[in-house]
């Protein structure tokens, strides 16, 4: 089974990269991108077949070390 | 002061603290690979500057992981003296021994030169030899320095008196302008700015030399 974890700054973390890809965006000409967040994007492949173990194993990554759940958000989707 | 220095793959200021720490209380510390699991019995644990594991995932993710940690949080939970210097703050945030995040510098670049930085509290055995409200000239190297925690972690920061130093010139974004921070028992310190690399004034500053005499008096 594969998994895919995005990992993005919570709301209300300022995210400076995100603000110079929007900032350089907008100097090639893209006129109204009103905002960039910037994260992370991981692909796992799991042995497990089961979804909700899966899933249950993803979260205690993502807790464990995928995110800083201090800054940041995760958003697991499993694909089988 | 018995001391011990964990060397994490991509650590780089732990021999400078190592020499810190042997030039001002004339005892070697002791190097603990990351990957032991058990330290010796120290009165100080140093976790050095640098770029372990090449700062994949997030700066101090994978060394706030490794083997030796586990003996690290246990040692500092019980209130043991442990410092955390640059790469070795990321470490104490990423473990939750101190609390917020450091986030990519609010200006992108790496900064790397001498900073102003205001004792804030002086009443812990990392800093006593300092007095509150002294300025002193400590290098920061940093691209990661940028501290971030959420407005009730900040103010109660603030209120139970956890901020060490902050900066004059704020290089990186840190909000309250924060460089370092205790824990609440001030028993754990972690500070982007490097001490190790001011105790003398053939590097520029010796205004980090007090940081080493006082853990030398306390411990």
């Amino acid at each position: 089974m594969k998994a895919k974890v995005h990992v993005t700054l919570k709301n209300g973390v300022l995210d400076p990269q995100g603000k110079a890809i929007q900032h350089t965006l907008s100097s090639l000409g893209f006129d109204g991108v009103n905002g960039v967040r910037q994260g992370k994007f991981l692909e796992l492949d799991l042995d497990e077949t089961d979804a909700a173990k899966a899933e249950a194993a993803l979260v205690e990554m993502c807790e464990k070390l995928l995110a800083n759940t201090v800054i940041e958000d995760y958003d697991i989707e499993l694909i089988s | 002061m018995k001391s011990a220095v964990i060397v994490f793959p991509g650590s780089n200021c732990d021999r400078d603290v190592a020499v810190a720490l042997e030039q001002v209380s004339g005892q070697k510390p002791t190097m603990v690979w990351h990957g032991d699991s058990a330290l010796p019995e120290v009165d100080l644990v140093v976790l050095p500057g640098g770029f372990s594991f090449g700062d994949y995932l997030r700066s101090g993710a994978m060394a706030g992981r490794s083997p030796i940690m586990k003996d690290v949080v246990d040692r500092a939970h019980k209130g043991k003296p442990t410092l955390g210097i640059c790469n070795g703050f990321q470490i104490l945030t990423e473990t939750g021994l101190l609390p917020g995040a450091l986030m990519r510098n609010a200006g992108l670049k790496f900064v790397c030169r001498s900073v102003t930085l205001k004792v804030e509290h002086a009443n812990s055995a990392f800093t006593n030899a300092y007095t509150n409200g002294d300025l002193i000239d400590i290098p920061v190297a940093h691209h990661d320095g940028n501290y971030f925690a959420d407005a009730d972690t900040l103010s109660a920061l603030e209120d139970n008196g956890q901020v060490a130093f902050r900066y004059q010139d704020n290089p990186n974004g840190s909000l309250n302008d924060i460089a370092g921070i205790y824990n609440e028992s001030r028993s754990v310190l972690g500070l982007m700015p490097h001490p190790e690399r001011a105790i003398g004034d053939e590097l520029g500053s010796s205004d980090g030399r007090k940081m080493f005499e006082s853990l030398i008096a306390n411990l």
